[in-house]
């Protein structure tokens, strides 16, 4: 349960030392900067936009670069290489960048340029492929396609759009003897011919051959087309050389591809820091940094800076009307839930951190939605190793989200070897099936089955909720209290504390709701007075209190009494709780189809059944674990925001945004032997 | 006519597969369809997209879990299916909350999912919130699951 103190910072420092100062609060990445002192005429702000701007640009260029470069060489990666995290490299690589700048900066544009060209080399070879294409009918004929005849005769060189044999042509053209036909080339399609006729009759056999739908080819060359296609494919394949050389070369660039994915690192880093360094105020020699850092970083921060620098650091704590930013810190066992937490909203000011008490109750929760060793102890298994193979480089958020379903996965096995679920019913299945065992359950479960005996899940399953609830309720009255309202701790909490008790009480010793949930305990009638004199009072209470805002006494009666209809919100709230039941029957009873439906041919194909029940197994189980828990998760979140979260919490802080590295692909730390 | 009984019965299971299961295919293609459009745009997103997507897709889990409880109980699924038609129309009648609140809700659920996207798209920082929408409604399958689990079961015990 805590939020980090923060503090106000205030550096005032020498201007010489601006650069180093800032990549040195850069590096730390401790303090928020926050400007708040306005411009006047001795401290004024710097305009960095354009910097930036070439930052950006070099981002950008460095990005296609190395996107370019991945599609051409396809880097070695692992399915698990997401939860990889950033890769860390030292203080002096990173410094040393600064000399390979230029030349990744050329290499990333030469990397753009080749891709450029191969591109335009492509839609070269399409434009000339085409050509070749509308060519090769003509390819027989060993003139150029635009001869227009000799002093004597008149060329026609062009297709029809349908087959003609030599014969039929010479038919139809027979009253223009004499002439001389020659088909090129003839498909289906068109038929290319060749036609010299005397000058004289040119114009009729024009006519002629329209009638007959001639049409002149639609590519004109010089050459003979035969030649000319040499030409083109001669073309094309000199232009694929190019493209093979040009792809080469982009491929030799594969080595500096961590250069280009630092160097996007590397301006965005830079690029952070002028955007800060916009918004510091600076006179001609000093500078101010103002911003929030942690309380606990902050001796270590000033010492290094007094240290290294002619500086001055003031600390001073934040005043109640300031906007201070909100760090959330837990021991990793409530950590885990902190995404969960930010997930709603940070606490706002007067509120309190709940993550160790959500914490607790969720990994209860997602073990009951869960509820099966078998699931639970792949989930505690997958995490365990992924978390231990990439300890080192793993991101902070990742390793958080993957603890939580370490212990979510820990508490699943718990309530499944409580509720005896271990992949369904699969231990049974395979004694009954192969091994003819009739005496089942193999395992039994420690407590009960809640497929056997539902109602006593229910009951659980509620008074769960109860407690849930009533914890709420009893953060609520811790905050009150450290608010001071000690007047809002009896009338808004207490009181709905002891109503919910109560009336738990009167309801159990109701013979209807003990029928149902199958109780035979005995309530003492003097119990049974007290809670219910105690309801009613506490019910008045309400009544006369909650409406206290105002004055009029028939509003504020009318307030009371709505706010006690929020009773029917607390039952409703408490059937929520029912989906625990539902969920965890639905894994469990889902697990069993699988195991039912594998079992089905197992015992008639003998050894092929074997392979087809594994195969069921696995395909089967791994469904049934993904989608419940998707399940168990969505609803235990549901549960915490909504049945929990609305008795105490609303929310609404401003998360602490560092100054810091924000970068993609590498890390930078220093004595990287050392850490 | 006393034979009936076990077709009464096996319709109720039918029906709770049939009509959680078919809103959820109906949902879950909502979804769907929303989210290819997202991951158009933002292909990184396709993981929470995802979760987004199957949220109705439990509707039809729900449903298919009512037919089986109810399938063995009455022993379509290896037993003795010998009980009367007063019976019968008891397992339909315990079948119908999850057949008609499963279609129902899946594809309203199916709708918040949709609207859920739009925050997803906009506000990629607020994924917890977008996710609560549809799981409100996700309440009422469950409740719907709860009284037919229970009603199958007692009707399992009753004498008639």
């Amino acid at each position: 349960m805590a939020m980090l103190q923060m503090q106000r910072i205030s550096i005032y420092a020498l201007k010489k030392d601006r650069k180093p100062v800032l990549e040195l609060l850069q590096r730390r990445g401790v303090l928020e900067i926050s400007d708040s002192i306005a411009e006047d005429q001795v401290f004024q702000k710097m305009d960095v936009s354009q910097v930036r701007s070439s930052f950006e640009r070099n981002i950008n260029v460095a990005k296609e670069a190395s996107q370019i470069l991945s599609s051409y060489v396809s880097e070695q990666k692992s399915i698990l290489s997401s939860f990889e995290g950033r890769k860390i490299i030292s203080l002096d690589e990173y410094s040393n960048f600064n000399s390979k700048l230029d030349d990744t900066l050329r290499i990333a544009n030469q990397i753009i340029n080749c891709n450029k060209g191969i591109a335009e080399g492509r839609a070269d070879i399409l434009k000339l492929e085409a050509q070749i294409e509308m060519l090769k009918p003509w390819t027989n004929l060993d003139i150029p396609l635009n001869f227009e005849g000799t002093k004597q005769t008149k060329c026609f060189i062009g297709t029809f759009p349908k087959e003609y044999s030599l014969e039929l042509l010479y038919q139809e053209l027979a009253e223009y003897m004499p002439l001389n036909i020659d088909i090129i080339s003839a498909s289906k399609e068109q038929t290319c011919v060749f036609i010299l006729v005397t000058n004289s009759l040119q114009e009729k056999v024009y006519e002629k051959l329209r009638s007959l739908e001639f049409s002149h080819p639609s590519v004109s060359v010089d050459k003979a087309p035969a030649e000319q296609l040499e030409k083109y494919s001669n073309r094309v394949s000199r232009i694929q050389e190019e493209i093979l050389s040009l792809e080469s070369k982009i491929e030799a660039f594969a080595s500096n591809r961590e250069d280009l994915l630092f160097l996007q690192d590397y301006e965005r880093m830079r690029s952070d820091k002028y955007q800060v360094l916009g918004q510091i105020s600076q006179s001609n020699n000093i500078f101010i940094i103002t911003g929030y850092i942690p309380e606990r970083e902050t001796k270590a921060l000033r010492e290094e800076l007094e240290h290294k620098f002619m500086l001055s650091v003031e600390i001073e704590t934040p005043t109640e009307e300031e906007d201070i930013p909100v760090l959330l810190k837990n021991n990793p066992f409530s950590g885990a839930v902190e995404s969960v937490v930010e997930g709603f909203a940070l606490p706002a000011k007067g509120e309190i951190d709940p993550t160790a008490v959500v914490s607790c109750f969720y990994y209860v929760l997602f073990g009951i939605m869960l509820a099966d060793a078998g699931y639970g102890i792949i989930m505690t298994v997958a995490c365990g190793y992924i978390l231990y193979k990439y300890r080192r480089t793993m991101e902070v958020n990742t390793k958080k989200f993957m603890s939580m379903f370490l212990y979510c996965g820990i508490s699943t096995t718990f309530w499944g070897i409580m509720f005896g679920s271990y992949f369904g019913d699969v231990f049974d299945v395979i004694a009954t099936t192969y091994f003819g065992v009739t005496n089942v359950p193999i395992i039994p479960p420690l407590w009960f089955f809640p497929v056997n005996d539902p109602m006593r899940m229910l009951a659980f399953s509620m008074i769960l909720g109860l407690i849930h609830i009533i914890t709420g309720y009893l953060i609520k009255v811790f905050q009150l209290y450290q608010q001071k309202d000690y007047i809002g701790i009896f009338y808004d909490a207490v009181s709905w504390i002891l109503l919910i008790i109560s009336c738990t009480i009167l309801l159990m010793s109701l013979d209807m709701i003990k029928n149902i949930l199958g109780l035979t305990l005995v309530i003492p009638s003097s119990i049974k007075m007290l809670s219910g004199i105690i309801a009613i009072l506490s019910a008045l209470i309400i009544i006369l209190t909650n409406g206290r805002e105002s004055r009029n006494p028939f509003k504020r009666f009318l307030k009371g009494a709505y706010a006690l209809y929020g009773i029917t919100g607390i039952l409703s709230d408490v059937l929520s709780y029912s989906r625990l039941l539902a969920l965890g029957l639905a894994s469990g009873i889902i697990g069993n189809v699988i195991n039912k439906m594998a079992a089905m041919p197992a015992k008639s194909f003998g050894f092929v059944g074997v392979i087809i029940f594994i195969i069921i197994l696995l395909f089967g189980h791994t469904l049934n674990i993904a989608i419940n828990a998707l399940g168990a998760y969505v609803h235990t979140n549901r549960l915490q925001y909504v049945e929990f979260f609305g008795k105490f919490y609303s929310g609404g802080g401003r998360s602490f945004n560092p100054f810091t590295m924000k970068t993609k692909y590498y890390k930078v730390k220093e004595n990287v032997n050392n850490g | 006519m006393d034979k009936f009984g076990i077709v009464f019965a096996l319709l109720g299971a039918a029906l709770a597969a049939l009509g959680a299961g078919a809103g959820s295919a109906r949902g879950v293609g909502l979804g769907g369809e929303a989210g290819s459009g997202l991951v158009t745009e933002d292909p990184a997103k396709f993981g929470k997209v995802l979760i987004l997507q199957l949220l109705p897709g439990t509707q039809g889990i729900y449903g298919l879990l009512i037919a089986f409880i109810t399938l063995s109980n009455i022993g379509v699924l290896g037993g003795s299916a010998d009980f009367g038609i007063a019976k019968g129309l008891l397992y339909l009648a315990a079948c119908l909350p999850m057949a008609i609140v499963g279609y129902v809700s899946a594809i309203a659920q199916a709708k918040a999912s949709v609207a859920s996207m739009g925050i997803l798209a906009k506000r990629p920082d607020q994924f917890g919130k977008s996710m609560i929408f549809p799981a409100m409604v996700e309440t009422y399958a469950i409740l719907a699951l709860l009284i037919s689990m229970l009603s199958i079961n007692g009707v399992a015990g009753l004498s008639i």
